[in-house]
This record gives C-alpha cells, sequence and structure tokens, in this order.
C-alpha cells in the first residue's frame, strides 16, 4: 500500500546570466569562481517561504493519493509534468521539500534497466552487480541465475564482456534481472520502451503475471497501449501537480487531448525538456507556413534552429509519430543523402516534399539533430501537425482516415490479365 | 512507522525530558518494526543524521560486487593484470631509491633504504588509493545515484576490499624482499590489523567526506591528483621521521600514517622501538575522521541525486 499525501519538491535552476560588454566580460573573468560558487551553493539552499524568484522550480506540487494492495496505476503525463520527480521520491532516491510518503511492503524501483552494468564485465558479472543493486542479495541471485539467463536468451555468450553484446542482447539481460525481482510494491517508469517487439511483448506478459498476483504496482509510460492494458486506475500529471485520478479511458483521453493542445504551438525555444549538448537548438518549426496540411498535396517544413559555432556536418531526423515514441514516417537527411552543415547563429531548414503521405489524423513531430558522434538537439512532441482530408490520386474520391491506416500507399499500376494477355487499364 | 527518522537533537528540552523522549522513541520504533516490519516512510529531513547500519547491512552483498567490479573494471583488458598491483609501488620506490636514497642520501634508519621506502610506499598505496577511489565514487557512479536508492555510504567504502587486494599482492613482494634480505619480524606484528584498520578508519572518513563535497564541488576531484601527491610528502615515506624535531614529533604524529609507516617499519625493519604512543595518536585521529566524515556524509547524502 501507498500513500501520499502533500508531496512536494523543488529545484533551483542554474541561472546563465551573461555579460555583453567586454568591460562587463572581464569582471565576469575575475569573479567567475566566486559566482560559481555561490550558484553551486544555492543548488540546495532555499530562501524562506514566499521569497521565490524565477530559478526555482516546482516539480512537484501538493500531490496527494493512495495506491491500495494489489492495485496497478498508471501515471502519465507529459515531460516535465513531474512523473520523474514523484518515482525518484517513491524510490527514495531524492527527498521530498515537504510532503509525507508511506509505503507498506518490499519495494523494488526500476528507473532504468540496467543500472550498474559495466562493458568490461562479463554477463555473469553484470547479473550479479545489478540484482544486488536493485536490492536481491547474492543468493536470490544466485538461485534465480538460470531462469534469468533463460528469459533473456543471452544464452552461451553470458560469459562474454558485455562490450560484446548488441544492444538488444544487452537490454534484454538488463531487463531479465529486473523481471525477476520480487517485490510487493513495484515502481516502474517506461523500462518497457526498450527492445524489440517481441521481447517487448514477452516484458509485458511478465509485467501482467506481476500485477494479477496481487502486488502493488506503480507505472508510469508513454505507451498507452500498455497503460490500458496493465493499470485499473490512472493518475494524470501537468506541470507538477496531479489534474486527474480515476479510469483509465478518461486519464488517456485527458492526456491526448492535452498533448495535441500543447503541441499545436510551434515555439520552441523555451523548451527544457530536450536532450543533445545544445550546440543546436531549434527554435521554430512550421509546416506549410500555417496553411492546412492536405493528404497528397506538397508539404513544406520549414525549421529555424541557433547555432552556437558553425557545424560542417549534422543530421536532421523528424518523425511524425501517432503516440509517443510511435513513428509513422520518417524525414532524414542522412538516408535521402543530404550533406546538411550550418554557420553560427539562426539558420533556416526548408524541407519539400512532394506530397504528404499521411492519412488524415493529428500527429506528433519529433526533432533531432545529430553530428557525426553525438546528439546535438533532440525534442519529442515538438509540434502537433493535423492532416486534413484530401483526394491525393486526384479521382474525385476522399480518403478517409479510420481504418485505413496512417500512411497512403504510392499511386499504383493496375492490371487485370486473362490469359496472360495484358489488357492495360490505369 | 519513523524507522530512522528519528531527529537528532530536535530542542534544548531538559535532560530528563530528553532521555524520556529517547525511550518513548525507542520503545515506538520496535513496536512498529515488531508490527510492520517493511514500512518505509519517505519525508524531508534536516541536521545530522543517525548512520543507518541496518540498511547497511542489508546492502553488504553489493558492496562486495561494488568492490569485486571494482577490481574486475581495472585490471580487464590489461597484460599485466594484478601485476600493477606490484608495479607501481616497486617502480617508486626504486625512483625514491636512486633519488633520496642514494643521490640525496637520506637516512633510514639503519635500514636498507630500498626496504625503507617500500615498506612505507605498501602502505601508503592503500592508503592514497582508498582516499583516491573514495573521493571520486560519488561522482563516478552519479549515474547510479540517480536512478537506484541504496545507502549511499557503499559507494566510497566500496574501495576498501578492492584495494586490498592490491595492498595484499604488494605485501607478499614485501615478504619477499624481507626474506632476501634475511630479516625476521617482531612480535608486534599482531599489531598489524591495528595499523591496517587506522588506514581505513583515516582513508575512508576523509574519502566520505571529500566525495561529498565533490559531488556538489567537482574542483575536489581536480584538485585530489596534486593533494595526493603532496600528502605523500607530509608523511614519513621517504624519510624518516628523525630529521622531524623532537619537540614537534607529538604534533607530526597527529596525521594518522605517521604511526603507521613507523609502525609498520618497527614491525618489519626493526628501525625502532614499536611507536606506541603515535599509533595511539593516529588511532584516535583516525576514528574522529572515520565519525565525522561519515555523519558528514550523511548529512549531505540527501542532496546527491540532486546535485549530481
Amino acid at each position: 500500500m501507498i500513500e501520499v499525501s502533500g508531496l512536494s519538491k523543488r529545484y533551483r535552476l542554474g541561472s546563465s546570466k551573461r555579460d555583453d560588454t567586454l568591460v562587463g566580460a572581464a569582471k565576469g573573468l575575475l569573479t567567475y569562481p566566486l559566482r560559481n560558487y555561490r550558484e553551486l551553493r544555492q543548488r540546495k539552499k532555499f530562501a524562506d517561504k514566499g521569497e521565490e524568484d524565477d530559478t526555482v522550480l516546482w516539480a512537484l506540487r501538493e500531490v496527494d493519493f493512495t495506491v491500495e494492495t494489489g492495485e496497478v496505476l498508471g501515471i502519465i503525463g507529459h515531460n516535465g509534468a513531474g512523473k520523474s520527480t514523484l518515482l525518484k521520491i517513491l524510490s527514495r532516491i531524492t527527498e521530498p521539500t515537504e510532503g509525507r510518503v508511506v509505503l507498506r511492503g518490499r519495494v523494488s524501483s526500476l528507473l532504468e534497466v540496467g543500472t550498474g552494468f559495466h562493458s568490461d564485465l562479463s554477463g555473469r558479472d553484470n547479473v550479479f552487480m545489478n540484482g544486488t543493486i536493485l536490492g536481491m542479495s547474492r543468493r536470490e541471485v544466485r538461485q534465480k541465475f538460470d531462469e534469468i539467463v533463460a528469459f533473456s536468451g543471452v544464452g552461451s555468450h553470458i560469459d562474454t564482456p558485455v562490450k560484446f553484446y548488441s544492444s538488444g542482447m544487452k537490454v534484454r539481460l538488463a531487463f531479465a534481472v529486473a523481471a525477476h525481482l520480487d517485490p510487493e510494491i513495484l515502481i516502474i517508469d517506461e523500462v518497457l520502451a526498450v527492445g524489440d517487439l517481441a521481447f517487448q511483448e514477452k516484458c509485458l506478459a511478465k509485467m501482467d503475471n506481476v500485477s494479477r498476483s496481487g502486488r502493488t504496482v506503480l507505472f508510469v509510460s508513454h505507451n498507452m497501449g500498455a497503460v490500458e492494458g496493465l493499470c485499473q486506475r490512472c493518475l494524470l500529471m501537468e506541470r507538477g501537480r496531479k489534474v486527474f485520478d480515476g479510469a483509465v479511458p478518461e486519464a488517456i483521453a485527458r492526456y491526448r487531448d492535452s498533448t495535441l493542445s500543447r503541441a499545436s504551438a510551434v515555439d520552441l525555444a523555451d523548451r527544457t525538456d530536450r536532450y543533445g549538448d545544445g550546440a543546436i537548438r531549434f527554435q521554430r518549426v512550421s509546416f506549410n507556413g500555417g496553411r492546412p496540411v492536405v493528404v497528397g498535396e506538397p508539404l513544406r517544413v520549414e525549421v529555424e534552429f541557433l547555432c552556437t559555432e558553425a557545424i560542417d556536418s549534422w543530421q536532421f531526423t523528424l518523425r511524425f509519430c501517432r503516440n509517443y515514441r510511435e513513428a509513422v514516417i520518417m524525414i532524414d537527411s542522412k538516408s535521402q543523402g543530404v550533406a546538411l552543415s550550418a554557420q553560427a547563429g539562426l539558420n533556416k531548414l526548408t524541407i519539400d516534399l512532394p506530397s504528404c503521405t499521411l492519412m488524415p489524423n493529428r500527429y506528433l513531430v519529433e526533432m533531432w539533430a545529430n553530428s557525426s558522434n553525438a546528439t546535438v538537439d533532440g525534442l519529442f512532441d515538438a509540434a502537433s501537425v493535423t492532416v486534413q482530408e484530401g483526394d491525393p490520386y486526384g479521382t474525385g474520391t476522399m480518403v478517409y482516415a479510420p481504418h485505413n491506416g496512417l500512411a497512403i500507399a504510392p499511386r499504383g499500376q493496375w492490371r487485370i490479365a486473362k490469359d496472360a494477355a495484358p489488357v492495360s487499364g490505369t | 512507522m519513523g524507522l530512522g527518522e528519528l531527529k537528532v537533537g530536535c530542542g534544548l528540552n531538559g535532560l530528563a525530558s530528553y532521555l524520556a523522549l529517547t525511550i518513548l522513541v525507542t520503545f515506538t520504533v520496535k513496536l512498529s518494526q515488531m508490527t510492520e516490519k517493511n514500512t518505509t516512510v519517505i519525508q524531508a529531513t534536516s541536521g545530522w543524521q543517525v548512520i543507518d547500519t541496518a540498511a547497511l547491512w542489508r546492502y553488504r552483498d553489493l558492496l562486495y560486487f561494488l568492490s569485486l567490479r571494482g577490481i574486475k573494471i581495472k585490471y580487464a583488458q590489461s597484460i599485466l593484470g594484478v601485476g600493477w598491483a606490484v608495479a607501481n609501488p616497486l617502480i617508486q620506490t626504486l625512483l625514491f631509491t636512486l633519488i633520496f636514497g642514494n643521490l640525496a642520501q637520506l637516512s633510514s634508519d639503519g635500514s636498507p633504504y630500498i626496504l625503507f621506502s617500500y615498506t612505507a610506499m605498501v602502505s601508503w598505496s592503500y592508503f592514497s588509493g582508498i582516499l583516491t577511489d573514495s573521493t571520486n565514487s560519488l561522482v563516478n557512479n552519479r549515474d547510479m545515484i540517480g536512478k537506484v536508492y541504496f545507502p549511499r555510504l557503499i559507494l566510497p567504502m566500496a574501495p576498501v576490499l578492492g584495494k586490498l587486494v592490491d595492498f595484499g599482492v604488494a605485501f607478499v613482494v614485501l615478504i619477499g624482499l624481507l626474506f632476501y634480505y634475511r630479516m625476521v619480524p617482531g612480535w608486534e606484528i599482531v599489531m598489524l590489523p591495528v595499523l591496517i584498520l587506522i588506514m581505513v578508519f583515516t582513508s575512508l572518513g576523509v574519502g566520505a567526506f571529500l566525495s561529498a563535497l565533490a559531488v556538489q564541488y567537482r574542483d575536489v576531484q581536480y584538485a585530489m591528483t596534486f593533494m595526493v601527491r603532496l600528502l605523500m610528502y607530509t608523511a614519513p615515506v621517504v624519510y624518516s621521521v628523525a630529521i622531524i624535531p623532537e619537540y614537534w614529533q607529538w604534533a607530526y604524529a597527529l596525521n594518522p600514517m605517521v604511526g603507521v609507516i613507523e609502525g609498520m617499519r618497527a614491525i618489519f625493519l626493526n628501525t625502532r622501538e614499536f611507536p606506541w604512543q603515535w599509533v595511539g595518536t593516529g588511532a584516535v585521529v583516525s576514528v574522529l575522521l572515520f565519525l565525522y566524515g561519515c555523519f558528514y556524509f550523511r548529512r549531505m547524502e540527501r542532496h546527491f541525486a540532486d546535485v549530481a
């Protein structure tokens, strides 16, 4: 059983003020260690209540809920809604600023699979390492070792250093360890977003098993299918607060609504939930310059981005997704054989597609910029696009979205043959 | 409820009411332990905390595997492997013998200089090894800290066992050298475990303190390299305590490594009477450092995941 009452968590974000005059910069250089010291020191210090500036972020605000023994609770929300912070507090990784949690029962939390894995160690060593980090004893791991290896499908490679594993194998092994935990309360964060499809199915089946065996499960995910299938109740989080607590279908419907309306804002400069080292930062994205996007008609994507310095070669990838991380089509510079470079400052990238092959529907857009060796910027839910119904084949027949998939097929050459004599007919 | 959540020193009550409170709290803790064995309460804490030895004990297997991992990673993909545990102190000793023993003609209290400095180097390597690895342990494992709960004190503790292997190997070589020079250790060898404990307590205490500091200020990590080098010259590794004026030797012995190194030399090289006083001073200082380090660590622990 889990009781959460009045839970709040406050963070201080690092501030980065820069001087733009030479004298200011020189002065800044001298006082730089002192400023750094102050800033680092401040990260865990807060003024008394009331006195708050814009560097203070409430990642979680007065969250209350109770999970009964044997209940499976889903938690959904956007990036930055406070889900991860909530999980971190429940997993005792970080302390709340206010409020209280009571957990009755042995707790295991999985915020990631493969914590403590080291590539120089063998699969066997990593299983023991990872198992004990997750709170198992050496004996428990030893007892379950054969099962773990069998579940992972790693087989005879178990004594090979993990660095020679494929990434899929590594993930499978890591999940196999996690799947053999035996807690009364299980806290899981999105670990199912890994591995190939067959393995995901296997994991979901295992999860289902766990939840059926009367254990309390807290499950955070962006995979609505999994939430729908596993959970009995669902929390929706927004900006650190709990905004809905109840039936799963309603929570998902609310989540989708808020996702689509939020993501239609296309100014990206202020987004903080991004990935990458920041050498490139997407500022703005637009589709057909704001005019409707229609199935079968040309589609123009315009991306404005800021570079800290000139970049010789980078790769741009844009995905249209139905759900979080569930891409329908991808537009990618590298696979289309396009070499991209960029100047320092504001740049604009324009991509013209002859035809929009997406079925009428709403899509979330995911954008990535990669240099040769690293991600420089990345955004999930960067924007949303509604593709309008149209007449992609120019035949006067509109295509309809429901039950017809998410992408349209290219126009085919159609023939009917009788006695192998071709009769043409387009 | 409230396991390990006792707040230490919550106000200036009278001693009597404080005692009554303590008894009451202890009783309720016991009671709740009996009724709800696995209840965890999470809430904000502040100030000094008690060290949760029960949790440390529960996670002892993690300590074992972390130590093992440290050893395995260190010697993975190396040709000499664990031979480096000998090569490192030995090469340094040879250098010292050349520079300080032969060129600078430093006194070695009557024993061969190579033995004189190797005995010290073996201890110093163990001490500085733990110190360095403990200090870096939190920063190096910050991914882990952000993803899973375990008593954080395990991280700086892991090098103690890990480095013990290196120490053991280097120690075997020391015994070989003693054989070669036909030296027999005195009966004071029974004090060897105490000397090792002094090293462990000192390095762990300072390491825990510095690791907690390094999470927030990475400067600690960068300064560590030359700090350790500098520290070595504050201990009698290359020279003998004899060069310190007798009047100041008590102050010099506040450095626990003085008692350890001179103790080692007294045991194995019979350079002097076993320095009970220096070892005693060192032991007290090491325990104080250890306690302070651990409590400071506990105090800072709650911020690790947020600032790491």
